[in-house]
C-alpha cells in the first residue's frame, strides 16, 4: 500500500475578510455587541448633527479679514476679530515699534523649552542657559540697559505677560517649594509646624484670595513710599501659591525614598545638607518630574486669573477688544482663538509629561 | 576602656542642642519678619486712617445682590451680605458637585469603553477641557448665554413652560402649596427608615443568613412615601408658569445666566478631572477580583456592589474629594462674570469700606473652613474604608 505523502504545501488560508482590515477593525471596535452598536450609531448621529454645521460656521460661512460691519452680515464665524486685532491681543499696550522685543523674548523661551525637551541635553550648562535666558527675557521686556528703551510694566500685556508670569512664577516657586517640603519632613517640630501650616493654609484657599491679598494688602506690608506695581504683586501671589503645591509634590518624592538611602548617607558621614544635596534630592526630584510638569500646566492656566486684578494678560487684552463697539458680540470667536492658544500650550506640556513618565519608569 | 566619645560634647556639636538652637533662630527670623510686616501695616493703616476690626460688618451695606437664598436688600448689613455670598457659593458648589460626579463618572466609564468611538470622544473631551483655563471657559459660556440667546421678549421656548433668554432660564415649577412641606418631610422620613432598614437587614443576614430585598423596598419607601403624602394632601397639581411682564419674566423659577455659566463651566471643567479619577479607580481593581467573585457564584450586580465598588471607591474617594474642593475653590472665579458668590460680595465690601485686611482674611477663613471640614470628613472616611491589615 502506498503511503500518502503530501508533496506540496497546503495553500495558506487568509482569515475571513470580516475579521481583518477595515471591516474587522470596525466590527471589533465599534459593533461588538448590541449595546456598543447602538452606542456607536447614536454617537455617529450626534456627530453628524454637530460637526457639519460647526464646520460650515467656522470655515465655509466665515469671514477672515474684514471690518466689524461686514462681520455682522456674515452668517458664519467672524475670524476678522482675530486678524484685525492680532497685535493687541498678543502684545497688549506694548509700544508698536518695540514689539520685536517681546517676540524675541518669546522666541528665546521657546528655544530653551525646545532644548530642554531632550533629556540628553540636561546638564549644568542647560541650567546656566536658563538663567542667562531668563535674564535676557526680562531685559528684553523691561529695557533700560544696552540702549534699549525702557518700557513701563503697565504697558506689558498679552501672551508675553502670560508666559512671563508662568515661567518666572514657577522658577521662583520651585526652590521655595523644595525648602518647604524639606521643612515639612524635618525632625524639628517648630520648623515642621510652620511649614505644615503654610502649606495647608495656602492649599486651602483659592488663588484669587491670594491675588486680592497681593493687590490690597501687600502694599500695606511694606514701608511707606515703596509701592510695588501690580505685576510684582501678582507674581508674588502666584509664587506663594505655586510653592505650596510644589512642596506637596516634592514631599511625595521625599516619602518615596527608602530609609536605606538616608542611613547609607549618614553612615558615610554626610551631614544633613550634603545628604539632601547629593543623595536624597537628586533622586526625589527625578521621581516627581511628571507631577511637576502638571503643576507647570496648572500654573500656566492659573495665570489667566491675574486679569481679575486688572493685569493685561492674554485674556484681558482679548476682552478689551471685545468691549470695542466695532467688535462687540464676537466673543465666541475670540475666546475660541485664545482657548486654542492655551490648549496648545497645555497639551504639549501634558504630552511631554506622559513621554517623560514612560521614559523614567522604564529606567530602573 | 576605649571611649569613642569625649566625656563632654561641646554644645554646638550635640545634635539635640543644635536642633533647639536652629529652631530658636528660625522662629526668631519668622518672628522678626512678622514684626516687620505688622509694624509696617500698622503705620500704613494709621497714615491712611483706616480703622481695623470687624465693626463694619454691622453697617448698612447699601448695595444690591442679584440673587439670594435669604431675604436681602441694600438696607441690610455687610454681615448679612457676606452670608448671602457664602450661601450662593455653597449653592453653586453643591449643585456643581452633584452634576460633576454624574458627568465625570459617565465620561470616566466611557473612556474605558471597548467602543473605540466612545472612548476616543471621551479622551478628546478630557484633553480639551483640561487644557483650557476654567476662567476662559466661564467667559465662553457666559458669552454664549448672553450674546446668543435673545432678549426675554423673543425668548426661545423649546417646550411648554420653559423660556430661554439672555436674562436666564425661566421654567415652570409647582405652585406653592402647604402639601409640599409634608412631601419633603415624608422624603426625609423615607430616607431615615431606609437607613435603619439597611442596618437591620445587614445584621439579620449576618446572623441568620436570610436575605432581605433592601434595594426594592428602599426605592418604594423613598418614592412611595412622598407620593402617598402628596396624594393624601389633596394632590395639588397647579403649576406656576413664567409669564412675560414688561422686560422680564415673572412667576415660575428663573436661573440667571451668570449662575448657568458658572455651573456649566465648573461642571464641565471639573468633570474632566473626575473622569480621570474614576478611570484610574476602576483600572485599579484587577480583573482577577471580578473573576474570583463570579467563580464563587455571586451574581453580576452583587459582584459590582460587594467586590468591585468597595475596592474602586477606596482609590477614587480621596482624589475625588480634592477635585470637589477644587470646584469649590474655583467657584470664586464667579467674581469675574458677576455671580454674587462670597468672593464677589467680599470684593464689593472691600472696595466700599476699604477694610481690605479683614475682607481678605474673611475670604481665606471661609474657604479654609470648607477645606478643613472636608479634610476632616475625608480622614474619617479613609479610616473607615482603609484596609485593616492583620
Amino acid at each position: 500500500m502506498e503511503a500518502y505523502v503530501q508533496e506540496t504545501a497546503v495553500e495558506e488560508l487568509k482569515p475571513p475578510v470580516t475579521s481583518v482590515g477595515v471591516i474587522g477593525w470596525v466590527k471589533s471596535n465599534l459593533f461588538n455587541g448590541v449595546c456598543n452598536s447602538i452606542l456607536t450609531i447614536v454617537m455617529l448621529f450626534f456627530l453628524w448633527k454637530i460637526v457639519p454645521p460647526l464646520f460650515q460656521w467656522a470655515f465655509i460661512d466665515s469671514v477672515w479679514n474684514t471690518t466689524g460691519a461686514v462681520c455682522r452680515d456674515a452668517s458664519g464665524a467672524c475670524w476678522s476679530i482675530i486678524a484685525k486685532n492680532m497685535r493687541f491681543i498678543i502684545f497688549g499696550f506694548f509700544p508698536n515699534e518695540l514689539q520685536w522685543r517681546p517676540s524675541l523674548a518669546m522666541l528665546f523661551l521657546f528655544g530653551l523649552l525646545f532644548f530642554s525637551r531632550d533629556r540628553k541635553y540636561w546638564s549644568k550648562y542647560l541650567g546656566y542657559a536658563w538663567i542667562v535666558g531668563l535674564f535676557v527675557m526680562g531685559l528684553l521686556m523691561k529695557g533700560g540697559l544696552f540702549g534699549l528703551t525702557p518700557v513701563e510694566y503697565t504697558k506689558w500685556g498679552g501672551l508675553p505677560l502670560t508666559l512671563l508670569l508662568a515661567v518666572f512664577g514657577l522658577t521662583a516657586a520651585y526652590p521655595l517649594g523644595v525648602i518647604l517640603a524639606l521643612g515639612r519632613q524635618s525632625k524639628m517640630p517648630a520648623v515642621k509646624l510652620l511649614c505644615v501650616l503654610y502649606i495647608e493654609l495656602i492649599r486651602g484657599v483659592p488663588l484669587i484670595s491670594l491675588l486680592f491679598m497681593g493687590s490690597f494688602i501687600f502694599p500695606l506690608f511694606l514701608p511707606e513710599g515703596i509701592t510695588p506695581n501690580t505685576l510684582w504683586r501678582a507674581l508674588v501671589a502666584i509664587i506663594l501659591f505655586t510653592a505650596a503645591y510644589i512642596a506637596e509634590v516634592v514631599r511625595g518624592g521625599l516619602q518615596g525614598m527608602s530609609c536605606g538611602q538616608y542611613e547609607a548617607a549618614e553612615s558615610i558621614g554626610l551631614n544633613y545638607y550634603l545628604t539632601m544635596r547629593l543623595v536624597i534630592l537628586p533622586q526625589a526630584l527625578k521621581i516627581v518630574i511628571p507631577p511637576t510638569v502638571s503643576i507647570l500646566i496648572s500654573a500656566f492656566k492659573d495665570t489667566s486669573l491675574v486679569m481679575i486684578i486688572a493685569l493685561f494678560d492674554l485674556l484681558k487684552t482679548t476682552q478689551t477688544r471685545l468691549s470695542d463697539p466695532e467688535w462687540m458680540g464676537f466673543s465666541r470667536e475670540a475666546y475660541i482663538f485664545i482657548a486654542i492658544l492655551y490648549f496648545m500650550g497645555c497639551f504639549s506640556m501634558a504630552n511631554y509629561s506622559r513621554k517623560l513618565e514612560r521614559e523614567l519608569s522604564t529606567g530602573d | 576602656m576605649y571611649n569613642p566619645l569625649p566625656d563632654k560634647v561641646p554644645f554646638w556639636l550635640d545634635p539635640k542642642k543644635r536642633a533647639i538652637m536652629y529652631q530658636i533662630a528660625f522662629l526668631g527670623m519668622v518672628g522678626l519678619l512678622a514684626y516687620y510686616l505688622v509694624s509696617n501695616t500698622l503705620i500704613n493703616l494709621q497714615k491712611q486712617s483706616i480703622a481695623t476690626g470687624f465693626g463694619f460688618l454691622h453697617k448698612e451695606s447699601s448695595f444690591e445682590i442679584g440673587e439670594s437664598l435669604i431675604p436681602y436688600s441694600a438696607a441690610h448689613s455687610y454681615g448679612r451680605a457676606l452670608v448671602v455670598g457664602a450661601l450662593n457659593t455653597l449653592k453653586v458648589a453643591f449643585i456643581g458637585i452633584i452634576f460633576t460626579i454624574i458627568l465625570g463618572t459617565i465620561i470616566g466609564i466611557a473612556r474605558l469603553s471597548s467602543n473605540w468611538l466612545v472612548s476616543k470622544l471621551a479622551a478628546i473631551y478630557i484633553e480639551v477641557m483640561q487644557g483650557i483655563p476654567v476662567l476662559l471657559q466661564l467667559f465662553f459660556w457666559y458669552a454664549i448665554f448672553y450674546e446668543t440667546l435673545p432678549s426675554p421678549r423673543q425668548a426661545v421656548s423649546p417646550i411648554e413652560g420653559l423660556f430661554l433668554s439672555n436674562r436666564g432660564i425661566a421654567f415652570t415649577v409647582p405652585e406653592a402649596h402647604p402639601a409640599h412641606k409634608y412631601v419633603l418631610l415624608a422624603f426625609f422620613v423615607g430616607c431615615g427608615v431606609v437607613y435603619l432598614l439597611r442596618r437591620w437587614a445587614k445584621k439579620r443576614q449576618g446572623k441568620t443568613g436570610r436575605f432581605f430585598p433592601v434595594f426594592r423596598v428602599s426605592i418604594g419607601l423613598i418614592i412611595g412615601l412622598p407620593l402617598i403624602t402628596w396624594y393624601l394632601a389633596g394632590a395639588p397639581t397647579k403649576m406656576d408658569l413664567p409669564r412675560l411682564v414688561g422686560f422680564n419674566f415673572q412667576g415660575g423659577m428663573t436661573v440667571s445666566p451668570e449662575f448657568m455659566a458658572l455651573l456649566l463651566g465648573l461642571t464641565m471643567y471639573t468633570a474632566a478631572f473626575v473622569a480621570e479619577v474614576v478611570r484610574a479607580g476602576i483600572q485599579s481593581v484587577s480583573k482577577g477580583q471580578k473573576e474570583a467573585a463570579l467563580s464563587i457564584g455571586l451574581r453580576p450586580p452583587l459582584v459590582l456592589n460587594l467586590v468591585i465598588l468597595p475596592q474602586a471607591l477606596r482609590v477614587i474617594i480621596p482624589p475625588l474629594t480634592s477635585q470637589m474642593l477644587n470646584l469649590t475653590k474655583n467657584s470664586s472665579l464667579a467674581v469675574a462674570i458677576g455671580y454674587p458668590d462670597f468672593v464677589s460680595v467680599a470684593n464689593t465690601t472691600i472696595n466700599q469700606t476699604g477694610q481690605s485686611i479683614e475682607g481678605v482674611a474673611l475670604i481665606m477663613a471661609v474657604y479654609l473652613i470648607f477645606s478643613l471640614s472636608t479634610s476632616a470628613f475625608m480622614n474619617w472616611y479613609n479610616k473607615k474604608v482603609a484596609l485593616v491589615e492583620r
